[in-house]
């Protein structure tokens, strides 16, 4: 690979914010390097490429680094034009799609959190906020699928498929292990036959975290959050 | 058919008025509708049935919400002016990660400062402070966080300028005396047309906030 066009990933593997950078490439077909960091030991080179919030995903393209998954996300179709484009040319449609992928990315994937690191009275208020933005998500996306969903194939994966896949794709993941109903075909039909269309696609399928795993590391923060250790 | 653009705003809002410099700026005539926001217009709710928020624009009928998606949509349907987000894929990726920045740790943070008792503002304070010298590096000589001209980051945080005074009053911090280059940026600003039109008078601004305190019980 030629020095200038390398693209180098930072990431690790439960992070829902880098699993949609490395879908993205993917679907664009871009030659990555991936490198798995340990946030406990963090590497000299994510210090260097990300000194104010020394966090995960970074991508380094031609040396240069840039964080944040959504604005990497954007960049990456911005750059490699030839492959299947992320967002529409219409910027009415645009705007659409940045809506709703910071409403999953920060208020449902947030309130989700909650969910997972509480119990009792407050991981109720926390469920009910999730269930309703979950409605608020379907009602949403009927004006995106205004006829509701048909086949999706690998050109047409965009880039709020890729942010709902990141934090909703393990949702069997996230059911088994607090034991309840997240995503509901009758209640959100449309979430979960775009959620199921999506899963069909092979390079879909295999950017979600292998299921044991992904439940042993779910129960780890569960159980850290709810047994927190003294000071 | 002429564009019909509407925006729904509330003045005190740095959201907002981060839509009406980008308006300004592209010469885009339209219609402002001040919302009361303790009695919600059956149009916002409408509009933005998600968050029932303002901002919101309503561009021929259709409405756009999120100040920042709104600017980059407005950025998009009028393109043959003012630009206002730069063209290479590497600088916009760096102005998208600095208005993230800006509403995490300014706008997000010192949402606390109004919204609770003055005693509880010292970690707030010390945050902001932490924030402002981060954003004083990137600036370093430059005119603009754009570079040498206005910018999609200097928009996202000029809007700040309409609290510098009310962050002196409840925050007991000044932004002008700590931070003497976001000052003169800030100012350099401010002489903008576009800019300064957009932006209400800060001691306004600062009674507005001691009324909303006092009606909160904070005060």
């Amino acid at each position: 690979m030629a020095e200038e066009n390398k693209v180098k990933l930072l990431g690790f593997w439960v992070s829902p914010y880098v699993r949609r950078v490395e879908l993205a490439l993917k679907l664009k077909g871009i030659p990555y390097e991936y490198v798995e960091e340990d946030l406990k030991n963090k590497s000299s080179l994510l210090l260097k490429y990300n000194p104010v919030s020394k966090k995960v995903p970074v991508l380094v393209h031609n040396g240069k680094p840039l964080t944040e998954s959504l604005v990497i996300l954007e960049y990456i179709d911005e750059t490699w034009k030839n492959g299947p484009p992320l967002l529409p040319q219409d910027p009415y449609k645009r705007a659409q799609i940045r809506f709703w992928a910071s409403f999953v990315h920060q208020q449902l994937f947030e309130t989700w959190l909650s969910v997972l690191k509480s119990d009792g009275e407050v991981q109720e208020k926390a469920l009910k906020e999730v269930l309703e933005k979950l409605s608020a998500l379907e009602e949403g996306i009927k004006n995106i699928f205004p006829e509701g969903i048909q086949i999706i194939e690998h050109e047409n994966v965009g880039l709020l498929d890729i942010v709902m896949i990141s934090v909703f794709g393990p949702y069997k993941v996230h059911e088994e292990v607090l034991g309840l109903k997240l995503i509901d075909p009758e209640k959100t039909p449309l979430l979960f036959s775009w959620l199921t269309a999506l899963l069909e696609i092979p390079v879909v399928k295999d950017s979600l975290p292998p299921h044991e795993k992904l439940v042993g590391v779910l129960k780890f923060i569960r159980h850290n959050a709810l047994n927190p250790t003294s000071a | 058919m002429a564009d019909e653009v509407i925006l729904l705003d509330f003045w005190p809002s740095m959201f907002g008025m981060r839509v009406k410099i980008a308006l300004a700026e592209k010469g885009i005539e339209y219609e402002y509708k001040e919302e009361n926001l303790w009695n919600k217009s059956t149009q916002l709710l409408q509009m933005n049935p998600v968050h029932q928020l303002i901002p919101v624009l309503i561009h021929n009928g259709k409405p756009v919400c999120e100040s920042l998606v709104m600017v980059e949509y407005i950025d998009e349907v009028w393109k043959d002016k003012s630009p206002l987000l730069p063209t290479d894929p590497h600088q916009r990726a760096h102005a998208r990660f600095w208005t993230d920045f800006v509403d995490k740790k300014v706008f997000d943070v010192s949402k606390r400062i109004w919204s609770t008792k003055i005693e509880e503002n010292e970690s707030t304070k010390k945050e902001l402070i932490e924030t402002f010298k981060i954003l004083e590096g990137k600036l370093r000589d430059k005119p603009y966080f754009g570079g040498e001209t206005f910018g999609f980051v200097d928009l996202a945080l000029i809007t700040f300028y309409s609290r510098f005074y009310s962050a002196e009053m409840f925050g007991n911090f000044s932004i002008e005396a700590e931070f003497p280059e976001i000052n003169a940026w800030a100012k350099r600003c401010m002489q903008k047309d576009t800019v300064a039109k957009s932006i209400p008078d800060q001691k306004k601004v600062y009674e507005f906030l001691v009324q909303m305190r006092k009606q909160l019980g904070l005060d």
